[in-house]
């Protein structure tokens, strides 16, 4: 599989996505003004960071990149595309996700490893870093995800680390090619960062394709 | 050109914890009985077209979900 990761300007994680992508396939940068993912790229990371500044609100600017068009087509094809925190905050922007992400409950940045259960309760620690990562959505939104298991990773019970709404740390779209999520799979890779749970993450949007 | 101001608040119901944290501020300082602070953003423009700010602020200023807007011509 060959993962295209996006940059923006203020992009910050797109190297680490590339070493995670790296470990699973083949991995190349998308820089945000290119309208095309290039020849064979199979999906995409939309990785984290402070998209142009995230001036005006996190993600809003971003949505209207020509890499985004390219992201978009991509997911309405069935393409793989994962959003990590700034890249999740994107993909709600651009409505590829429901819901929205606001300022943490206690307005302090975040960073620390926490726990995450998938939809089968399997645990998987990754790591958090970010300061509006407050999932919401409307009630009948969030009723409407459960129901269907689109949540797709809660926060471990009492590990909340930003007033997220029901737990929840990432959404899937209905289709289940599209995945958002503010903890950063791509830096938990590596057993020299204290975990590699991260790389399920990225093989779960590998499944998409197969 | 026209001049408009658009607020931006967040919508009511979502918790807003700048103004939780500037209500709890108040007090120490003296000002005592203020309530239901709510923190927001104002926006000035100047727009060739003002039949077309709703749009826009639909599209970028605010996040319909999250957020009311208002259009006051200046």
């Amino acid at each position: 599989m060959i993962w295209g990761v996006l940059q923006f300007p203020g992009s910050c994680d797109e190297r680490d996505a590339l070493h995670a992508c790296g470990q699973l396939g083949e991995a190349r940068l998308v820089w945000h003004e290119d309208g095309e993912l290039g020849g064979g790229v199979d999906g995409v990371v939309v990785p984290g960071g402070f998209s142009y500044g995230d001036y005006l609100r996190a993600g809003a600017i971003a949505r209207f990149s020509p890499a985004m068009e390219a992201v978009a087509a991509l997911a309405a094809d069935g393409g793989p595309v994962l959003g990590i925190c700034n890249g999740f905050q994107v993909l709600c922007e651009a409505g590829l996700l429901p819901g929205a992400l606001l300022r943490n409950e206690d307005l302090r940045f975040v960073h620390r490893q926490v726990d995450l259960l998938d939809a089968e309760g399997a645990s998987l620690s990754i790591p958090v870093k970010h300061g509006e990562g407050r999932y919401w959505a409307p009630d009948d939104v969030l009723d409407e995800l459960e129901r269907n298991g689109r949540v797709a990773y809660r926060y471990a019970p009492g590990q909340n680390p930003n007033g997220s709404a029901r737990d929840i740390a990432g959404v899937a779209n209905e289709t289940g090619n599209v995945l958002g999520l503010m903890p950063h799979p791509e830096h938990a890779v590596d057993p020299l960062t204290g975990s590699t749970d991260g790389l399920h993450i990225f093989r779960r949007l590998e499944r998409v394709l197969a | 050109m026209p001049r408009a101001r658009v607020l931006i608040r967040p919508k009511e119901g979502i918790l807003d914890p700048q103004g939780k944290a500037v209500e709890r501020a108040l007090p120490a300082l003296g000002f005592d009985g203020v309530e239901h602070v709510r923190v927001g953003r104002m926006v000035e423009l100047e727009a060739e077209d003002p039949e077309r700010l709703t749009e826009l602020c639909e599209k970028l200023l605010a996040n319909p979900l999250i957020e009311d807007f208002e259009i006051e011509s200046l």
